[in-house]
């Protein structure tokens, strides 16, 4: 397998409100076809949950994020996909579906800190107050002028995904975003 | 500004995260229709000032396209169905005419 670098070489900001940090590239497969039909078969393949209207579930090293209600974004180490395309493949044979090893089109960014929300609601048209955004949602919207899917990951902190070709914009705008102090009223 | 809600994802969208898609319920004059009817198809709109349906697409968010009833001088939103509507739903109708008593239906 080739090096895979991420777009950006690993960036990193330490902002008063948030850090940003780019992450190192994700395995990622496209799912679409019967939410039934992939949800059975992407469990078997992983073991995640089947998640519903805008849920990610995770297990291990699998999240499985609801994109639309006949798509589903499939997240794994990169050296997993090859694998999980033909485990699907196989569980799925015969069924109208589509799965695709879209790992190169995305990068994956980490926004932490007392202001990681601050920095969201700053860029995005999203309500990120906890008790309107919370652990086990994924949210699709835009970053400023891209569009972007973020959710929050174990530690709290957020994980958001963009195209890559827009990745030096994201990032830029994040820190832009992630400067200035904590306002403090999204905790 | 204008919040619709997407019926797929059920999130109350920003105007921001939505794409315009014009009219709403236009009927595609396919081969052997008139000359006269291809090109009201393609270029007769309506663009009144009150009631309207519209398509829009949930662009920065699920992708989805879906239909809106509003108005356009007001911009109360009646509400939002699925694209796969030939013609507003049965409840839509009934709260835009609980709401605006003389509108004439749609055209
Ligand atoms: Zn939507």
């Amino acid at each position: 397998m080739s090096d895979v670098q991420p777009a950006l070489g690993g960036a990193e900001f330490d902002g008063a409100g948030a850090r940003v940090v780019e992450m190192p590239p994700k395995g990622m497969i496209t799912l679409r076809g019967s939410p039934d039909e992939i949800g059975a078969a992407v469990a078997d393949a992983t073991g995640c949950a089947v998640p519903g209207q805008r849920e990610i579930t995770f297990e291990g090293e699998f999240a499985l994020g609801w994109m639309s209600p006949d798509e589903f974004l499939l997240m794994c180490p990169r050296d997993e996909v090859g694998t999980c395309l033909k485990s699907l493949g196989e569980t799925l044979a015969g069924s109208h579906h589509l799965a695709v090893d879209v790992s190169d089109a995305r990068a994956v960014f980490s926004i932490a800190g007392p202001g990681a929300r601050e920095v969201l609601a700053r860029l995005c048209p999203v309500d990120l107050a906890s008790t309107a955004f919370g652990p086990g949602e994924i949210r699709r919207s835009r970053i400023a002028q891209v569009p972007a899917a973020f959710w929050i990951d174990a530690n709290d902190d957020i994980k958001l995904i963009c195209f890559r070709s827009v990745a030096r914009y994201a990032f830029d705008v994040l820190c832009g975003a992630a400067k200035g102090e904590p306002v403090g009223v999204l905790r | 500004m204008l919040i619709l809600t997407c019926p797929y994802c059920g999130i109350h969208c920003d105007e921001t995260e939505l794409a315009n898609g014009g009219e709403a319920h236009l009927k595609r004059e396919g081969p052997g229709s008139s000359d006269d009817a291809f090109e009201a198809y393609l270029f007769d709109r309506d663009n009144p000032m009150g009631v309207h349906f519209e398509r829009w697409r949930h662009a920065n968010g699920c992708g989805k396209w879906f239909l809106a009833a509003r108005d356009t001088v007001t911009m109360e939103v009646f509400g939002t169905y699925k694209a796969q509507s030939i013609e507003p739903p049965a409840e839509i109708v009934e709260r835009i005419r609980a709401k605006r008593p003389d509108w004439e239906g749609r055209a």
